[in-house]
């Protein structure tokens, strides 16, 4: 049986992790590349660098830790943030990268998703979707014509769009939580399958951070629209939230950061947690 | 030298520094020569059959490729770079591949609804008969793969491993010295790199 994935995932600014990774006993706990090596010999599944780099100057050096991570640590790589041209996807393949994904870019342009997906294959295109819980209220453009924030395009697909009158479901965010865009979540996610992504990484940013466990209601909505994998991500604050991001949330691979840089439960721990409880991981 | 074999498709460095590691001269190429030339032969591939299939036509390797894999040579192909050694896939229509390995390349179809496709992450591999490959590596071993297509062959004589997903697939191929896994070694972590070790001891190439 295919195995429920663990991914750890560093944020890296200007070639360095930040967010405090705390292994103990590495030379230099900054160096995206030392702490991939050690995720690999504990036996994650995968890595998920994200690229937080601020500055469009400093992106090659991205480049150059994908690189040097794909020449010691044999394991899927995915990488994100600031992908915005189908170059910027082939730059990181061609790096070392299996994966890209893509978040704001998406948004802004669907269509990218499906150029990416029919230059590179599906394989590696992921979507990553940070979702907010609808709080009830009905933020209306300065116009009063739609919805605040709603990307050009939202006049093309106004089904992708949240529902003007409801208060339920899931509205995406782009730049870093912080942008609201009038889109449904779970409608984006299918429309994101449909133009070719191969997998969703899907975040809560009401739970980022938090350490209460994954938003279960958006991961299983959105695991039960789409027939692409679904990561889970956003809360973890412990192995029982991944044991119910695959299972109450039927996610297919759960990812955390602080957990695992921490050094509060290794990657081995999780699992055996998952094992006992009999979900399907690799030991 | 270990030839891989660059015809525009993919990521090939990761497969080329693994088997770096483990002692093998390296030379990644577009060269028909070089793949005359090498101990061995890497034939990678990522993203659609068609494509794939197209650079190998424009990179004017399809005579070379052809040769190495029947050359008795050590010739490993992964992932596409496994598929187009078949007859031929559905992927956007009927597209013909290389015809070295009966079979052919399908979507997974039929599937319940919590088996997602791609078909991604670490899946157990069953071992049919014994490959020099699979030296050192046990039955129901988990292997990374990633794929919506995958081979499925009348032949039992050419399976080296099955995969089920929804269904049993090939996910290694064994004919001679050629082996083909739909599975990535490069990025198996340890298991993949006791098969590439045991490519490289079988290239004659080991340090």
């Amino acid at each position: 049986m295919l195995a429920k994935r663990i991914i750890p995932c560093l944020d890296v600014k200007d070639g360095r992790v930040v967010k405090g990774v705390n292994f103990v006993d590495l030379r230099d706990a900054g160096d995206p590349v030392e702490c991939a090596i050690r995720y690999d010999a504990e036996g994650a599944d995968e890595l998920t660098f994200l690229d937080i780099t601020a500055s469009h100057e400093k992106r090659d050096i991205m480049l150059d830790v994908v690189s040097r991570t794909a020449e010691q640590a044999f394991m899927p790589l995915t990488v994100g943030g600031g992908v915005r041209v189908v170059e910027d996807l082939g730059a990181l393949l061609r790096a070392g990268a299996d994966k890209v994904s893509i978040n704001t870019a998406a948004v802004i342009n669907p269509d990218f998703v499906g150029e990416a997906a029919r230059v590179y294959g599906s394989q590696c295109v992921v979507v990553a979707v940070d979702a907010r819980r609808r709080d009830g209220q009905l933020r209306l453009a300065e116009d009063g014509g739609g919805v605040d924030g709603a990307p050009d395009w939202a006049g093309t697909w106004p089904e992708l769009l949240v529902d003007k009158a409801g208060n339920d479901g899931w509205e995406i965010y782009t730049h870093g939580g912080r942008r609201p865009t009038g889109i449904d979540a779970v409608a984006w996610c299918r429309r994101m399958e449909e133009l070719g992504a191969g997998e969703l990484l899907l975040t809560s940013m009401d739970r980022d951070g938090t350490r209460d466990g994954y938003d279960l209601e958006l991961t299983r909505a959105v695991a039960d629209a789409v027939g692409v994998p679904v990561i889970a991500s956003g809360g973890v604050g412990g192995p029982g939230h991944l044991l119910e991001g695959v299972t109450t949330g039927g996610a297919d691979a759960v990812l955390a950061a602080s957990i695992f840089h921490y050094g509060e439960y290794s990657i081995a721990e999780c699992k055996r947690y998952l094992a006992e409880r009999g979900v399907v991981v690799r030991v | 030298m270990i030839a891989v074999v660059d015809y525009g498709v993919g990521n090939l460095r990761s497969v080329a520094k693994a088997l770096e590691k483990l002692g093998a001269s390296v030379r990644v190429t577009s060269s028909a020569s070089d793949l005359a030339d090498a101990q061995a032969v890497v034939l990678p591939g990522v993203g659609a059959f068609a494509r794939c299939m197209g650079n190998l036509e424009e990179a004017g390797l399809r005579e070379a490729v052809c040769r190495a894999a029947t050359s008795g040579k050590p010739f490993l192909g992964i992932c596409v770079g496994m598929q187009i050694l078949f007859d031929h896939s559905d992927e956007f229509g009927r597209v013909e591949g290389l015809g070295l390995l009966p079979g052919h390349v399908s979507r997974f179809e039929g599937l319940p609804r919590e088996l997602k496709v791609p078909h991604m992450g670490w899946n157990e591999i069953k071992l049919r008969g014994s490959s020099p490959y699979f030296e050192g590596i046990d039955d129901n071993e988990r292997f990374y793969f990633v794929h919506s297509y995958r081979v499925l062959s009348d032949d039992e004589q050419v399976v080296a491993a099955a995969c089920d997903y929804g269904g049993s697939f090939v996910a290694a191929a064994a004919r001679d010295n050629l082996l083909a896994t739909q599975f990535h070694p490069e990025k198996s972590q340890s298991a993949g790199l006791r098969l590439l070790a045991n490519f490289v001891a079988l290239a004659g190439e080991e340090a």
